[in-house]
């Protein structure tokens, strides 16, 4: 048994290793000048170490402007999300209405029609409303999310009655049943879906690159990819250490909240997408 | 209260309680937001995906009938066939290797004892919280065919093996991308099967052990029927997302100089981005779908006879 789990460890560590290399390769080559790159590729330190690749690449792209764009972008998509899926999802598991069914049918039906097979009209109908090239491009399409309704229907349904029914009996209305009774109770559900709803739009590349054109609008993940390709396949160090910017707050934060993090997305991210 | 509650629901299986108007307005008003979201930017695009698929645009001059004209034009076009070979291939690698790899790490730390299992969780999940335009730059220097490529390099230096040029070999690409599109969702799966392992009792095991089973014995016997229902869900989800390969790809080899990486989802975003054929990219883009659905259908109709449900 003390054996099988030393062995145990000793695979899962491997494959551990070979998970983390691509994040310390990642590391190591963004200190790394051109000529080290040309000469001797393979060393694994830095020889000299050339930390001028980070303020290079800082002030090449305007990054923090992109920063910004893609907090706040991730911010309004998480809580217009979060309000409109609670408010449907409220109404599915909570009122009785002609066409529930119906409607309900609906929303999983369009859930499995995949963005990439609508992408070439919904530009069209953005282009109409005057949405292209600008964040309501990224925000309220975004919003549209039968799984969200899903995801918090199951939480609502498990609210317990007894609860709704007192608050009426005190007098209560729909509206304040919903905002004080339902969704303080539904809220390990709302933390959940917003955490896999604010990584989906943070690390969102699709969208961002059909709709915007002008730099000062891009997210994170867009101004890197214009970064290296602008820059071709030379300078590694640089390329690399634009990605180390673009990837090491994200790190951060996933290492302080891994625990809920994960939890998230294993319980419900089966079906974010 | 539980009195009235209970005799509440109990009556409401019953017969079809009138709907008071007052209900009807306060459903409407919950459900608008999400509504008129659903409709303008899934279902209005859907249709109009539908329309455009039957017709010749460029979204500039005049619209023209073309029926079923630009099914027949992709189903015959050697390009757009060659993108639905590269997306099965693609899938064909991802979801057995990916899951099998997955369910096995999964294995292997749940029974794991102490608090081991919780660092090796979050070294795996790394990956699945990164974007994926980074994910794939990384690699792009990991696989490169010159002498920054560490991967061959140390193929050469440690093994004597020439290793192939992954991102620009037609042949090899889509292994390439296989491999990083493994590891960016390898985490995901193994906490979504260790959730599955960890509803399974410990006493079947125990019981199988006493009845003289192994470990083998016991995974094949006990572990994976019971996982098998976390296995199909995640087999479908693997199978769709396989299909709308895309991001990491464009990033990781830019298909428009290697055609061994252009999948469906490139072809729909070329034909309506890039040659303005908006027809085309649309029936590009229903094929797509019905491909999703068939294949979807086709593991619901496998799911009979291969997943044990616990009843």
């Amino acid at each position: 048994m003390r054996r099988g789990q030393i062995a145990l460890h000793g695979m899962l560590a491997a494959g551990g290793l070979l998970m983390l290399f691509p994040f310390v390769w990642m590391l190591l080559t963004s200190f790394k000048g051109v000529r080290q790159m040309i000469n001797d590729p393979m060393a694994w330190l830095p020889d000299p170490w050339v930390p001028q690749n980070y303020p290079e690449a800082l002030g090449k792209m305007p990054f923090g402007l992109a920063y910004w764009n893609s907090f706040y972008v991730a911010v309004l998509t998480v809580g217009l999300t979060l309000l409109t899926s609670a408010m449907a999802a409220y109404a599915f598991a909570r009122i009785r209405f002609r066409g529930s069914g119906a409607l309900f049918l609906l929303f999983l039906v369009t859930q499995m029609v995949p963005v990439q097979v609508t992408i070439v009209p919904l530009y069209l109908v953005l282009a109409r409303l005057g949405w292209v090239d600008s964040h309501l491009a990224l925000i309220v399409p975004a919003i549209a999310n039968p799984f969200a309704v899903f995801l918090l229907r199951q939480f609502i349904r498990a609210v317990p009655l007894e609860l709704e029914e007192a608050a009426k009996l005190d007098g209560a209305g729909r509206l304040r049943i919903f905002w004080s009774i339902v969704l303080p109770a539904i809220r390990p559900g709302l933390g959940a879906l917003g955490i896999i709803v604010f990584l989906t739009s943070w690390n969102s590349f699709f969208f961002p690159m059909i709709f915007l054109t002008s730099e000062e609008l891009f997210t994170v993940p867009l101004l890197l990819q214009r970064f290296a390709s602008e820059r071709g396949a030379i300078d590694y160090g640089l390329i690399l250490a634009a990605s180390a910017i673009s990837v090491i707050p994200t790190l951060i934060a996933f290492l302080i909240g891994q625990k809920r993090i994960i939890n998230s997305l294993a319980a419900s991210g089966l079906g974010g997408r | 209260m539980a009195v009235l509650t209970k005799a509440r629901s109990a009556a409401v299986p019953a017969a079809p309680v009138k709907v008071r108007t007052r209900d009807g307005w306060w459903a409407a008003f919950f459900l608008a937001p999400q509504v008129a979201a659903l409709l303008a930017f899934l279902l209005a695009p859907l249709v109009i995906a539908v329309a455009l698929a039957f017709v010749q645009w460029d979204g500039l001059t005049e619209i023209r009938w073309a029926g079923l004209g630009n099914f027949a034009a992709q189903l015959t076009s050697p390009e757009f066939l060659r993108a639905v070979w590269n997306t099965v291939k693609l899938g064909l690698i991802t979801v057995p290797v990916g899951l099998g790899l997955a369910v096995a790490i999964a294995v292997g730390l749940n029974s794991l004892k102490g608090r081991a299992a919780n660092v090796y969780r979050v070294v795996y999940f790394t990956p699945v919280v990164t974007s994926s335009v980074a994910v794939a730059l990384i690699w792009q220097v990991i696989l490169a065919s010159d002498e920054n490529g560490v991967l061959n390099t140390s193929l050469k230096r440690w093994l004597g093996v020439t290793g192939p040029d992954w991102l620009g070999d037609p042949g090899w690409v889509i292994v390439a991308v296989a491999i990083v599109t493994i590891w960016s969702s390898l985490g995901l799966n193994v906490v979504i099967f260790l959730a599955g392992l960890q509803t399974i009792p410990p006493q079947l095991l125990e019981a199988a052990r006493i009845d003289g089973a192994g470990p083998w014995r016991a995974f094949r016997s006990v572990t994976l029927p019971l996982l098998s229902p976390t296995v199909f869900f995640s087999t479908v989800v693997a199978v769709i997302s396989s299909f709308q390969a895309f991001d990491q790809i464009y990033v990781l080899v830019n298909p428009e100089h290697n055609e061994g990486a252009r999948t469906i989802v490139y072809e729909v975003w070329r034909l309506g981005f890039k040659e303005f054929e908006l027809g085309m990219s649309s029936a590009a883009a229903l094929i797509l779908l019905v491909l999703t659905l068939l294949a979807t259908l086709a593991q619901f109709a496998a799911q009979k006879r291969l997943v044990h449900y616990d009843t």
